[in-house]
């Protein structure tokens, strides 16, 4: 391994150091905790978290396949809009959409109130599904986190040959067939890799589990880490939360093995569109509409009204501080982890050596371990790093620079990179699979070398997929909690911690204006990214 | 009706633009045809109107008498028994060659899709390629394949989008053979769309050139060759250069001198463009009509020179590929025209 | 490349700018899990009078006493504020603070409100009493924690998740006044007894007591007063309908839980500190501080909000705070064991 080779190596371990940490916590003989926790409710843990991830699987695949069809394909009244419509949601945390359907379809909501109105009933007389359970759980995770789905799987209908799906109806097949066994297939690796990032995401859910009172692994390590003081028991636990996530990625993994469908060589057509008319444009209409309206519209109206109604909050300078603050964070921590990511993916695509692609896939992995654990993980190498430096700098000149690391915003940078290169690197790779080696060798043999090639050839064509890497990292990054809690500088805080605060301290309303502002900056690069995506197709003439 | 594709005055606009115009031709059951043209003339779209993927905005198609499309009918693609082969072969990656091949008879029963697949594949050379994936297999193998496959549900026409332009030159030529060859075989009727003349001689039965959604003469490749009804047909196929003549009393006055032929007689005086081809000039050391060589290409079997003419105008000529000339050399040719082709000098728009 | 250098100088320039520097000016830092809108007003009129600057970092408990642990000697906070006993017995334990010697202090403050080494004080009470609502429930019926594993409370009581550290405070006050045994069994029991799972927070079960989800719900005392005051009319109407029970009266007395203060082993302006408590403990602070939230003062002999007075006066548990975070371990794990998500 040369020596570029070798920083690569050393950067990919360093962004898994936190894995490292939970996976020596294995090693640690302190077992008690872990078998107390396996008799009373790790076996609940496993359960409740199959459940979701089978279901929320199954839902995002729904909702992100459908609505990423229609928008490709058809051309139905409302469509340019609800193309970009259907990613609002990205801009909604979990735990905030959580909040605001309970608001409204809980017992004391204006929903049921409604009902116990128009009917003279009372609580406990008529049945209404309780938002507050697995089931509401798992509707309010599908509706926030469809559009990952939604997002890289239109991006994949898009490039698609369309002749694979001409050929498909000149041989007989329905527009069902031939979008069964042709387009979907070959959309598959797209699929999964939304789907994959969706269940991530759910797993280390940790706002709307403690809401619901739904006991999952993330529930648990914070109980375990809390309630019971035990560090380890914590780590140990968390431990387990991963084997869930490895297994998720053998699977992922294992599912795009066979599938090396690279990009058809000559000039291919874009899609064109069809249009509907009649009760099939209204089914479209629908099918996209619902999602929008369900994880967007709905939760963002009751935000706004919670705004009104404490519309002082507006006026604090302070306010404006926490908007800063939030983001410029975020839009530094996303510049930092896409490129941290291209330059992985980038490493790995020349140099596919065994150790690298693992340290890589470690790398990889942080986005599953919960906020909360790789804060913690990180703040005793980093305090140990600090106080070895101020030790040195003492010694050699004096002088005291203080926390340079685990007191600034460099450790919450780090924390992030750790959380949301996952995200980055399966966009970029995703963007990089429809690069074939051909190119490269193209571009080589007219005597570019590989930074020209990364800059002529592969960042224009990446455009897209960069483009979506950077929205998606900056909203998680606005959305970030529980590291954010621990591991940020003095007198800085971020919206997310606002929010919290004052959901947690049962003041919902108070929640509303930082949680607004959450959205409504998380709806910028949306609306951003939406138009860079649409402006290609329109280059590429449809 | 005994014609299987009837293209009655098709006309396709595409967001506001006429792109096919008025468009009439028509092919015989077994019959394979070729539409030429330069890019951007509208063959492309009309194909795809053809197969149902784009709607007609007057006029009508007719397959087997019934009309697929029309300004009020569109029959979906998957009805109407077109097989189509595509530039870029569309084989559906994720399927075995098997698989793809049995894709379009699914609904036979599986012993009977077995026998086609074998039949066909043994037919184009492949037996045994069953279990490939596309990816693994060469650009030649793969368009054989998209062949088979559109083959195998023995559609009623036959639908090719320039599918050899790309694959190398000697592969098309073969490719070109076969694919004759096996729709002859089975007896199907196709339409091909190319802006390669080469392939359009070698399959096609009956030909065409298309000039901004315009169909101009409708002919075996071998009129479309000598005796060319539009100008831009006669500049669009084979090698040749259109010069300035005028007719008196039914002889040419020209760069040659005074030709005179049998398709003069009934032309009345007028000013001309007349067509030069190749292999209407002959090198005669001998003769008294001079030229220079002005240019010279190696084409392997023979050579092909630019002459140049007393009035400097540029006539092509070949030569045996044993005596090449050199370039300023002053020779002698003759002049054999097997067939005239003049055009009125003042007319150089499309006709209608 | 170019573009990439200046970006980096882009990069260094402005985390440089949010590098913590020690300042010259007198200041005090704190580590705080009380949340800022609750303690900001009483700092901010601590710098008016003193000039002494404060800087305030909110979280969790634990994650702020992890972060304190690592930091070490070269920790900025000087002083950790806790809203639980249990918080501040794991700072004990994790050798966070260092004593305090000042009279005014530990005349203010009660002995059993402060750690026997001077090493944390106390400053505000909230209690943890049983809600009712008087429609369904006699309050003669009422009588203390443990007598609500009775079945004739069978699907009739609310309480949140054992997650909580008030829930889990109450447990670990049971365990100590009667034995883990008996403790256990009453769990089982009382778990039984959940109208429904535990969800939501502690004003969700006293709207649930409103609403008739429930008959009976265990709170925090401050939740009520603010649910009592609230500007949102349908919140203060379902508090209305709702009435405190002191339990336990003629035994150990209702449990109580303290929000505790500190000053940390390396603190770099202890002076400053110990000022700072100083200031809390004072009777004009301890009257915002207890009122701001609906919670009761350590300092005695400082008048209750009005909210508080109308609840009356009751026995409070005085138990040794030090021993609800020495038992929290086993309560949570019992609560584990009887069920009690």
């Amino acid at each position: 391994m040369n020596r570029g080779t070798l920083l690569l190596f050393a950067v990919a371990v360093l962004i898994g150091l936190p894995l490292i940490v939970v996976a020596l916590s294995l090693l640690n003989p302190q077992w008690d905790t872990l078998q107390h926790l396996w008799q009373t409710v790790i076996p609940e843990y496993i359960g409740h978290s199959v459940i979701l991830l089978f279901a929320v699987g199954t839902g995002v695949t729904l909702l992100g396949v459908s609505t990423a069809w229609c928008i490709s394909q058809y051309d139905f009244p409302g469509w340019r809009w609800l193309s970009w419509a259907l990613l609002l949601p990205l801009a909604m945390p979990a735990y905030i959409t959580a909040y605001t359907y309970t608001g409204l379809l809980d017992y004391a909501g204006p929903v049921q109130g409604l009902i116990r109105d128009i009917f003279s009933v009372n609580i406990g007389e008529y049945w209404f599904p309780e938002i507050r359970s697995l089931n509401g759980a798992i509707f309010v995770l599908c509706i926030v986190l469809y559009p990952y789905v939604y997002l890289i799987t239109r991006s994949a209908f898009m490039q698609q040959s369309t002749t694979a799906f001409e050929s498909a109806k000149t041989l007989g097949a329905s527009s069902l067939r031939s979008f069964w066994k042709v387009a979907l297939p070959l959309a598959r690796p797209a699929i999964a890799t939304g789907v994959t990032l969706a269940l991530m995401e759910t797993l280390a859910d940790y706002g709307t589990m403690e809401y619901f009172g739904i006991t999952v692994f993330t529930t648990g390590i914070f109980r375990t880490w809390y309630g019971i003081g035990d560090a380890q028991g914590a780590l140990q636990l968390s431990a387990l939360l991963l084997v869930f996530v490895i297994i998720l990625i053998m699977v992922e993994r294992y599912s795009r093995r066979r599938a090396r469908f690279y990009q058809q060589r000559s000039a291919t057509k874009p899609p064109q569109r069809r249009p509907l008319s009649g009760w099939r444009a209204a089914l479209a209409s629908l099918v996209c509409w619902l999602p929008v309206v369900l994880g967007f519209m709905i939760p963002a109206a009751q935000l706004l009204w919670w705004s009104v109604q404490k519309s002082e909050i507006w006026q604090q300078s302070e306010f404006w501080v926490l908007t800063f603050n939030t983001l410029w964070l975020g839009l530094l921590a996303a510049l930092i982890t896409v490129a941290l990511a291209l330059w992985l993916a980038y490493g790995r695509r020349r140099h596919p050596t065994r150790p690298l692609r693992a340290a890589i896939s470690l790398a990889g992995m942080g986005y599953a371990i919960p906020g909360i654990v790789i804060a913690v993980g990180l703040l005793s190498p980093l305090a140990w790093l600090d106080n070895h430096i101020i030790a040195i700098s003492e010694w050699m000149f004096d002088f005291n620079p203080g926390l340079l690391f685990s007191g600034t915003v460099i450790a919450l940078l780090f924390a992030y990179s750790v959380r949301f290169l996952s995200v980055s690197l399966q966009t970029v790779n995703s963007g990089l699979e429809q690069i074939t080696p051909q190119m490269d060798d193209t571009a080589r043999t007219l005597g570019a070398s590989g930074k020209r090639i990364l800059w002529r050839v592969h960042l224009p064509l990446l455009r897209s997929p960069l483009l979506a890497a950077l929205i998606l990292v900056l909203v998680d990054v606005m959305k970030e909690l529980p590291a954010t809690l621990v591991l940020r500088p003095f007198d800085f805080n971020t919206l997310a911690v606002r929010a919290f605060e004052m959901a947690s301290d049962e003041r919902l309303a108070d929640a509303g204006p930082p949680a607004l502002m959450i959205v409504a900056v998380g709806l910028i690069p949306v609306i951003m990214l939406s138009r860079a995506l649409r402006s290609k197709t329109l280059k590429a003439g449809e | 009706m005994s014609t299987l594709l009837n293209i009655d005055a098709v006309s396709i606009q595409l967001s506001g633009d006429l792109i096919v115009d008025r468009l009439s031709l028509s092919l015989e059951p077994g019959d394979i045809g070729c539409l030429l043209g330069p890019s951007g003339c509208g063959k492309t779209t009309l194909l795809r109107a053809i197969a149902g993927f784009i709607p007609v905005s007057s006029g009508h198609v007719e397959l087997h008498g019934k009309t697929v499309s029309s300004s009020r009918v569109q029959i979906p693609t998957e009805q109407r028994e077109v097989g189509m082969m595509f530039q870029d072969f569309s084989l559906f990656p994720h399927l075995t060659v098997a698989d793809n091949i049995r894709f379009g008879i699914n609904r036979l029963p599986k012993k009977q899709q077995d026998e086609r697949v074998k039949e066909l594949l043994i037919r184009i050379g492949l037996n045994g390629y069953q279990n490939r994936y596309p990816h693994e297999l060469s650009g030649g193998q793969q368009q054989r394949i998209a062949l088979a496959r559109a083959l195998a549900p023995k559609p009623k026409l036959m639908l090719l989008d320039e599918p050899f332009s790309s694959l190398d030159a000697e592969l098309r030529e073969v490719l070109a053979h076969d694919v004759r060859r096996l729709l002859k075989e089975e007896g199907i009727t196709a339409l091909l769309v190319t802006h390669d003349q080469q392939e359009a001689f070698a399959m096609a039965d009956k030909s065409g050139v298309m000039y901004s959604g315009q169909l101009l003469q409708w002919e075996t490749p071998y009129a479309l060759y000598h005796q060319p009804t539009h100008q831009l047909v006669a500049d669009f196929i084979g090698r040749g250069v259109l010069l300035n003549g005028e007719i008196r009393e039914h002889q040419l006055h020209c760069a040659f001198g005074v030709i005179e032929h049998s398709q003069l007689h009934n032309k009345p005086d007028m000013s001309v463009n007349f067509l030069v081809r190749p292999d209407d000039v002959l090198i005669n050391n001998d003769s008294s009509m001079r030229a220079i060589v002005v240019g010279c290409g190696f084409r392997g079997s023979h050579y092909l020179y630019t002459l140049e003419l007393a009035d400097t105008s540029h006539v092509l000529a070949v030569g045996p590929s044993h005596q090449p000339l050199k370039t300023g050399e002053q020779i002698g040719i003759d002049i054999d025209f097997d067939h005239l082709v003049v055009f009125d000098s003042s007319l150089c728009e499309l006709p209608d | 490349m170019r573009k990439f250098h200046s970006l980096l100088a882009i990069f260094a320039a402005t985390s440089a700018t949010l590098v913590s520097f020690t300042s010259a000016a007198a200041e005090v830092n704190i580590y705080s899990a009380r949340k800022e809108a609750l303690i900001k007003p009483v700092l901010e009129k601590f710098t008016e009078e003193t000039g002494i600057e404060v800087n305030l970092l909110t979280g969790k408990a634990d994650a702020l006493l992890a972060r304190l642990n690592s930091e070490g000697k070269n920790t900025p906070a000087d002083l950790f504020l806790t809203v639980d006993a249990g918080a501040l017995h794991r700072a004990v334990q994790a050798d966070a603070f260092q004593p305090v010697s000042s009279d005014e202090i530990n005349s203010a403050v009660p002995s059993h409100f402060r750690s026997t080494d001077n090493l944390w004080f106390g400053l505000s009470l909230r209690a943890r009493p049983i809600f009712y609502s008087p429609e369904r429930v006699n309050p003669d019926e009422l009588e203390s924690y443990l007598s609500l594993a009775d079945d004739k409370w069978n699907d009739r009581i609310c309480i949140r998740s054992s997650n909580n550290l008030y829930n889990q405070s109450l447990v670990a006050a049971l365990i100590e006044h009667h034995g883990a045994e008996k403790t256990e069994e009453w769990a089982e029991n009382f778990v039984a007894n959940f109208a429904r799972k535990p969800v939501g927070g502690d004003r969700d079960q006293i709207k649930g007591v409103a609403f008739g989800v429930c008959d009976i719900a265990v709170a925090n005392t401050y939740y009520f007063g603010h649910m009592l005051n609230s500007d949102d009319a349908e919140e203060s109407a379902a508090a209305e309908k709702v009435k405190i029970f002191w339990p336990a009266q003629d035994k150990q007395g209702a449990h109580v839980n303290v929000s505790g203060i500190g000053i940390t082993k390396h603190a770099k302006n202890v002076d400053e500190a110990q000022k700072l408590i100083e200031f809390l403990v004072s009777e004009e602070s301890q009257k915002w501080y207890a009122q701001a939230n609906y919670e009761y003062p350590v300092r005695e002999g400082v008048e209750w909000s009005e909210t508080l007075q109308q609840w009356g006066d009751f026995k409070q548990d005085d138990i040794e705070m030090d021993i609800l975070g020495e038992n929290n371990g086993d309560a949570v794990r019992l609560m584990n064991r009887a069920g009690w998500r």
